[in-house]
């Protein structure tokens, strides 16, 4: 919700990135403040994953040119586990496995990591357990998820609700939903949504990267991005959602190129 | 002063200076093996024994075809016998050597607080001798002989003859027929019929002087219905030459008798360009002789220069059980080629194996295990499970399983893989806060879980910070 009084949480200006040489990022500019739920959509290919990947800190990209702020400090500056104990939280679109690591250890260490990391208290593990139980319920997981291997042997939905519960653990102050909805069922989609809808807040903001608009009839977002060619080239409110959904995205596209034609030649 | 330094000046001078009046000058002859014998005042029989193996081992030759490369070792330029003078003089674990103290420090598990684990009896071992036991008095008092071999050939001779060779022939191999000739001290351990051992036994192995090999000798016999868990650590100081460490193990257990065996292997590995280190060529093996008995080898090997060692188990009676856990960790130029040897005989015999490779640096791990099942193996079953695991791109692992069966009715399973850590589980891991050091440990402790908790409690611990410490900097 866009709220008066709100912080400027994140600040993208310029931002280009490339993978193994090729330029996947091409100057985008983005400004996310606290409250706020953004989401960018865009055809397959338009570097929307490549930019939440950028933002979590992934190695594989290199960020040739811009910047981004997070509060203020430089973000880039930052390694991939300090950027997530300040609070940037990445949900991702295809989560990993961790064969012989139990999911429980694994929350507990990545809770107490982000809370030390916070200078907040660490819970022993039955402490923890009482948290994640609760939070689990929240989003409707069998708490027999707690005693297997991270990620391992899950479906797709069920990789994407212990996304989310990591989320809800970890309170971040931005999240970044990297194609959440892809791979669920209606039913998982409903209880995934819930959780990101009891997660934000006024003081937290959450950026949906997402193919399609039927997630966004679950969580309404305050403003639509659409990405083209590692550009932000339109924003709207939720409606372009709807109007994407009815139209495709070569509409926008073709609006974009004539405007930079316009651009350059224009003296 | 650290603690650190002192180790240092401890090792490098202590000993050293007592060469003249202590050590053997370095060199090989059937002198050396009477000068050995007759400093143990051994009995006739036990020198006529050293001898014969000698004289074997001078007509063999050293093994090659293991997965190692090392320049060819100048038996003549090791010392066969070194003791400290004066002999150390040990109230209390408290004063055990202050590297081992170091570690255990940098491990987090303070002496004092091992100490308090106050169910531990430990042989101390420096060198060529024994120089402390501990709880012997405690354990005499249910019938358990637990102290030095040496010691046993003097006080138990008719014990020590009665098993000695039985399980490791002295013309075994090249390393044991070595060892059979010029072993100087180890730990005995016996456990008579229907005594189950009140606490955990260890021997602790210290190799402290730059030219001594070390080549210890370990004899424990469980009789009927009897139980014991032994636990054997080790570890050298850092020298730029190699030493050289050939030890040989034998168990013997009885009908219904349980024998675990565990290793935490620690020895100097040598520094990350590959100089110095130890060469750890150590035959272990154990004999199930007896009807329904069981032999456990647990060994998390994590030092030492080369491995070279396969912890092996004879299952002679019906029903008996053997087993191998195994996690072996090689980092920068360590070469390790270890495995098991599971020799079915008896009817309905079992054995299981499960081996963990880790590979970091430019290290080279290898899993060589045979399963044998011979004729009379009606009914016998093994399981083999190696996993192999590597970080970084410059190391190898290899798997070189060798099954024989020779009985139709038997059951054979092998199971293999191969993982590797790799960036994206790592920035996974890092996206929620946890940097690479903790996300490698968490990834390799999951991988090596199942032999992790096969060992007692407290060296599961030190095993898991061990392996932490191991890996430090091998990744990112």
């Amino acid at each position: 919700m866009i709220r008066a009084g709100s912080k400027t949480l994140l600040e993208v200006r310029g931002l280009r990135a490339t993978v193994d040489g090729v330029e996947i990022l091409k100057g985008l500019d983005l400004t996310v403040k606290s409250g706020e739920v953004h989401a960018i959509m865009g055809p397959n290919g338009s570097g929307k994953s490549t930019f939440a990947k950028v933002l979590a800190g992934h190695t594989a990209y290199q960020v040739t040119a811009g910047e981004v702020l997070f509060e203020g400090e430089n973000l880039l500056d930052m390694a991939p586990e300090a950027r997530a104990r300040a609070g940037i939280f990445l949900a991702f679109q295809y989560p990993i496995e961790i064969p012989g690591v139990g999911n429980s250890q694994f929350l507990r260490l990545a809770y107490n990591t982000v809370q030390a990391g916070r200078d907040k208290d660490e819970l022993d593990p039955l402490e923890f357990d009482d948290l994640v139980r609760e939070k689990m319920k929240l989003l409707e997981m069998n708490p027999e998820f707690l005693g297997r291997s991270v990620n391992e042997g899950f479906s797709g939905g069920e990789k994407k609700r212990n996304e989310i519960l990591q989320m809800a653990l970890l309170e971040p102050k931005l999240a970044i939903l990297d194609e959440t909805d892809s791979g669920l069922d209606i039913d998982a989609l409903r209880v995934v949504s819930k959780g990101v809808n009891r997660f934000a807040g006024a003081d937290n903001a959450v950026v949906l990267v997402t193919h399609y608009q039927r997630l966004l009839n679950h969580i309404v977002p305050d403003y639509v991005h659409v990405m083209s060619s590692g550009r932000i080239v339109k924003t709207g409110g939720s409606a372009l959602a709807l109007e994407l959904e009815e139209r495709g995205y070569d509409w926008v596209e073709a609006e974009a190129n004539s405007a930079a034609v316009a651009e350059g030649a224009s003296p | 002063m650290t603690i650190e330094s002192l180790a240092t000046q401890d090792y490098k001078y202590g000993f050293v200076t007592d060469i003249e009046s202590e050590s053997l000058p370095p060199g090989l002859n059937e002198d050396v093996v009477r000068f050995i014998s007759a400093k143990k005042e051994e009995p006739e029989w036990l020198l006529e024994w050293r001898l014969k193996a000698y004289r074997h081992w001078l007509t063999m030759t050293e093994p090659e075809w293991a997965h190692v490369k090392y320049p060819k070792i100048d038996f003549q330029a090791i010392s066969y016998y070194s003791a400290p003078k004066p002999r150390p003089k040990l109230a209390s674990m408290d004063e055990v050597d202050p590297e081992l103290l170091r570690t255990f420090e940098k491990l987090g598990v303070p002496m004092h607080e091992r100490a308090a684990l106050a169910n531990v009896a430990v042989d101390v071992i420096f060198d060529s001798v024994s120089v402390t036991t501990t709880y012997k008095k405690k354990l005499a008092e249910v019938g358990i002989i637990f102290g030095s071999i040496s010691e046993a050939v003097r006080e138990h001779p008719e014990l020590v003859r009665k098993y000695l060779g039985t399980v490791v022939p002295s013309g075994d191999n090249y390393y044991a027929a070595l060892n059979s000739a010029v072993f100087t001290d180890g730990s005995f351990c016996f456990i008579p019929k229907g005594v189950k051992c009140p606490m955990e036994l260890s021997t602790y192995f210290r190799i402290n002087t730059e030219q001594t090999g070390q080549f210890e000798r370990t004899l424990i016999v469980a009789e009927e219905g009897a139980s014991v868990s032994y636990l054997e650590g080790c570890t050298a100081p850092k020298f730029d030459s190699n030493q050289l460490h050939a030890a040989v193990v034998e168990l013997v257990a009885l009908d219904h008798a349980d024998i675990k065996y565990s290793t935490v292997q620690n020895w100097y590995a040598g520094d990350a360009n590959g100089v110095g280190g130890i060469y750890n060529f150590v035959t272990k093996r154990g004999l199930c002789k007896g009807v329904a008995s069981r032999i456990s080898w647990t060994q998390v090997e994590t030092g030492s220069a080369i491995t070279w060692k396969y912890p092996s188990c004879v299952l002679v009676g019906d029903h008996s059980v053997g087993e191998f856990y195994s996690v072996a960790v090689t980092n920068h130029h360590q070469q390790a080629d270890t495995g098991t040897k599971m020799i079915h005989i008896g009817k309905n015999t079992r054995s299981t194996i499960v081996s963990k490779g880790i590979s970091a640096g430019q290290s080279s791990n290898s899993y060589r295990g045979l399963v044998k099942i011979l004729p009379t193996a009606s009914g016998a079953r093994n399981y083999s499970q190696c996993d192999s695991m590597l970080i970084g791109a410059q190391c190898s692992a290899n798997t070189y399983p060798y099954i024989q069966v020779r009985n139709p009715g038997a059951q054979v399973e092998h199971e293999a893989s191969t993982s590797k850590i790799g960036e994206d589980q790592l920035f996974y891991f890092a996206q929620r806060g946890i940097d690479a050091e903790a996300a490698v440990s968490m990834i390799i402790n999951g991988f090596c879980k199942d032999v992790f908790r096969q060992l007692p409690m407290e060296f599961a611990v030190e095993a898991t910070q061990l392996l932490g410490l191991k890996l430090e900097g091998s990744v990112g």
